[in-house]
This record gives C-alpha cells, sequence and structure tokens, in this order.
C-alpha cells in the first residue's frame, strides 16, 4: 500500500506559498484542522483565499490567520462570530464571497470529482445570483454554479491509516469529505494514525486515492462554541 | 394577548405530522421540538449533517464532536445518522426533508422571504437559508408582525436582500397565522385578544379576511 505518512504538520505543508487557494475543514470550529491552521500561522504565508465554511472566531479557528491579516479572500457561507473579520469586511481590506451552504458544499464536491458546473435552485433572485447563468428546467428557475479546487484542503478525521483512508467522527464531518477530494494536495491530520490493514474497508468514509499527505495531530483544544447542556 | 416565543413555537408544532423530517432554524424555531404533539414520529434535520437530532447533553455526555446548526452541543438518538454536508444538501435541495421552519426579518404577499443581510449592518452570510427556502415543500416562517419601530414585516415588497422568492406557505407571529396564497396574506388565526383590525394595522401587504377568524388555540 502507498504510504501517505509525513511526520507533523511542518512536513505536511511543505510547498506552501504565499497567494494559494486554500480548503479547511469545518463547521464552526467543530472538525477543523487545528494541527495545519497552527502551521500556517507559524509560517506566516499570506494573501491566502480560504475556502471553508465559516471564518472562525476572533481567538480561533481561521480567525487567528485574520488576526494576522494572511486571508485576503474568504469564500464561506457564514461569517458571524467573528469581530475582526467584520471589521476587515466593512474595512474593505478582506474579500469575501458569500455562497449559500449548499451551493459551497456543491461546488466543493463537483471540483473533485471533474463536473465543473452544475444547477441550483439556492439563490436564484437573490445577489447571489447576479451577474450568473440561470436556466429554467421543469419550470422552476436554477442557477449555474462552477466548481471549487484547491492548491492545498486541510482536512480533519478522527481516525486515519497510512494509506490516506479517513474516518470522521459526529458531525465533525461535515465539509471534510469534499474538501479531500479537492485538493491538488490534500493534507489529513487524525486523532490517530494507524497501520493500513487496521481499519476496516467497510468503514472508511474517505478513500485514500484522495489524500496526497496524512500525519497524526497533537493537542487537539476542540473548542466548544455553544455549550447547551440539559441538568437531568 | 399576543403571542410570546413560546406561544409562536406551540402554535407552529401544531403543523407538524407523524412521518416528517423536518429542518428547524436557529431562535424560535429551535423551541418547536419542545412542544411536537404527543405520539408522533419526527425527524429533526441539522443541516451540518445530522438525522435524529436529540435533546442537549448532560454535562457528562457533552461531545465537541456533536454539535448542530446553531453550533450548540447535542445529542443523537437511536435510529440518528451522520452524513456530509453535500449529502446534508442533497436532502434539503432533492426535497427529501418534508418541512423548514425558520425565522424571517421580512416576508412578501408574494411568500418571498428577507432574512440573510441588512446592507451596510450585517453581514453574517446566509449559510443556509438560501438552499432552504429554495427547495423545501413547505415552510413556515416564525417572527414578530412588526419591527420595535412598529413597522410593519409583513411587506407587499421585501426591501432588504431576498434570500428566496416566492417560497413561504405559512406565518405564525406573535399576533396572527397566516397562509401566503396567490392574492396575499389570508388570514387564518388571530392570537388571544388581538383584533382583526389590529392585524391590519400591522400588515402592510395586502391582507384577506373572510368570515370569523378564530383565536389560536395552544
Amino acid at each position: 500500500m502507498i504510504n501517505k505518512t509525513v511526520k507533523n504538520a511542518q512536513e505536511a505543508l511543505q510547498g506552501i506559498t504565499d497567494g494559494m487557494t486554500l480548503m479547511l475543514g469545518g463547521f464552526g470550529l467543530c472538525g477543523i484542522p487545528e494541527n495545519a491552521i497552527q502551521e500556517l500561522l507559524r509560517l506566516g504565508v499570506k494573501d491566502l483565499t480560504c475556502i471553508s465554511n465559516n471564518a472562525g472566531v476572533d481567538d480561533f479557528g481561521i480567525g487567528l490567520l485574520l488576526q494576522k491579516r494572511q486571508v485576503k479572500k474568504m469564500i464561506s457561507s457564514y461569517v458571524g462570530e467573528n469581530a475582526e473579520f467584520e471589521r476587515q469586511l466593512l474595512s474593505g481590506e478582506l474579500e469575501v464571497e458569500l455562497t449559500p451552504q449548499g451551493t459551497l458544499a456543491e461546488r466543493i464536491r463537483a471540483g473533485g470529482a471533474g463536473i465543473p458546473a452544475f444547477f441550483t435552485p439556492a439563490g436564484y433572485g437573490t445577489e447571489v445570483g447576479e451577474g450568473k447563468e440561470s436556466r429554467e428546467f421543469n419550470g422552476k428557475m436554477y442557477l449555474m454554479e462552477s466548481w471549487l479546487k484547491a492548491d492545498f484542503a486541510f482536512v480533519k478525521a478522527w481516525k486515519g491509516d497510512t494509506a490516506g483512508n479517513l474516518i470522521y467522527k459526529g458531525t465533525a464531518r461535515n465539509f471534510n469529505p469534499m474538501m479531500a477530494t479537492a485538493g491538488k494536495i490534500t493534507v489529513a491530520e487524525v486523532e490517530e494514525l494507524v497501520p493500513a490493514g487496521e481499519l476496516d474497508p467497510n468503514e472508511i468514509h474517505t478513500p485514500g486515492i484522495f489524500v496526497q499527505r496524512i500525519f497524526q495531530g497533537e493537542k487537539y483544544e476542540k473548542r466548544i462554541e455553544q455549550k447547551t447542556v440539559r441538568t437531568v | 394577548m399576543s403571542l410570546d416565543k413560546h406561544g409562536i413555537a406551540k402554535r407552529i408544532a401544531q403543523e407538524v405530522e407523524n412521518g416528517m423530517y423536518v429542518n428547524l432554524g436557529i431562535g424560535i424555531p429551535t423551541l418547536v421540538a419542545n412542544y411536537l404533539p404527543q405520539g408522533i414520529e419526527v425527524v429533526l434535520q441539522s443541516e451540518n449533517g445530522l438525522l435524529g437530532m436529540g435533546p442537549f447533553p448532560t454535562e457528562d455526555e457533552v461531545d465537541a464532536d456533536l454539535i448542530n446548526a446553531g453550533k450548540q452541543t447535542i445529542t443523537t438518538l437511536s435510529g440518528s445518522s451522520i452524513f456530509s454536508s453535500a449529502d446534508s444538501f442533497g436532502m434539503i435541495r432533492g426535497e427529501h426533508v418534508h418541512l423548514t421552519i425558520l425565522g424571517a426579518m421580512e416576508v412578501s404577499e408574494r411568500g418571498d422571504i428577507a432574512n440573510w443581510k441588512i446592507p451596510g449592518k450585517m453581514v453574517k452570510g446566509m449559510g443556509g437559508a438560501m438552499d432552504l427556502v429554495a427547495s423545501a415543500k413547505n415552510i413556515i416562517v416564525a417572527m414578530q408582525h412588526t419591527a420595535r419601530d412598529g413597522s410593519s414585516k409583513l411587506l407587499k415588497n421585501c426591501t432588504l436582500p431576498i434570500t428566496g422568492l416566492n417560497c413561504v406557505k405559512k406565518i405564525v407571529t406573535d399576533l396572527a397565522v397566516i397562509e401566503v396564497t396567490d392574492k396575499g396574506f389570508k388570514l387564518l388565526e388571530r392570537a388571544p385578544g388581538v383584533s382583526v383590525e389590529d392585524i391590519q394595522k400591522a400588515t402592510e401587504g395586502h391582507l384577506i379576511v373572510e368570515g370569523e377568524i378564530p383565536e389560536v388555540q395552544l
């Protein structure tokens, strides 16, 4: 089996340069590639285009990259919860392409699956549709949306093996499986890295073909945005 | 007496039927889960990738890898399933989700909805709202009838950027239950003690009143 293992985040991010387009998995702070983000901060690469459903919070996730002005453009569906983001956006320092969440997921899936464009009803008749081709199918209007690809895709999984096969846990799956397919170089960081053969092939969510580099991450903080509990 | 947010949620809960897959938006819609009719089976979808959303966890059950679309910690139920965002919106776009309940800033008499942006003030993004309103077979909006300054939020035409056209089927506000028809807002029920005149005054769009209008029964 081809071995995709690299030592750590430092090795996994080799080749990354200013101006690149990146995908970063996660929904809010759930399932984000914490180690890759730390390494991006350490490297200080800038003028990045980041494709990610959200932009983190002020002091965690992609919010950390925004604080250091490393991001030129975000492609996201929801960027609340981040005051620095809003400040940079309103002052024009940061460019943002807001995309409906399902459209974003499908654009990434299309990028990985070799489908340059598709039609979706989401956003027809709204600002999102301005300048885009629209077409009627069975009496309903649809917008044409195009694929997204990235120079590097950073995904976070629960378990992975040396062949790059991935298993996600809970709703930390979210955008990670599609992003894994759409990176020229996909870097997977996992909580537990095992030798090929130890994961049941029936249980794999992302087949190793999509993953170029894999490493076991460290010090996962897994911050919770809205801790809500019930009392028994 | 007008309905408070729990009253609005209770009234919307009456619209939920046995066997439905339902997506609840953030805010009042989330409360609907607390008032679902006894004895029916309903599956709640959370668009970040979960079918069968359970209650909030106990302190011991809290799992950072298990949240809903409002980023709150939650639990699964027996029979729950977890999937990617692409699969999740496939369910939504493919009309497999029967009912969407969400909040709005404005609704027009044709059923257009605005709920994602206030130019120059709020730029948080649309999240999954545009996908949901473009595809759901049945959309119920939970909202206040008027803004804080008393201006109507049920309008001839939305003034804020649109989330989706011609999609809202029913609106439950603090004052009334309204069906969106080809001819405008049809008044179905009024909140306890609220008169048809009160509702008329609070509604800028065309309000259709036919016969006696009953009070909401909770």
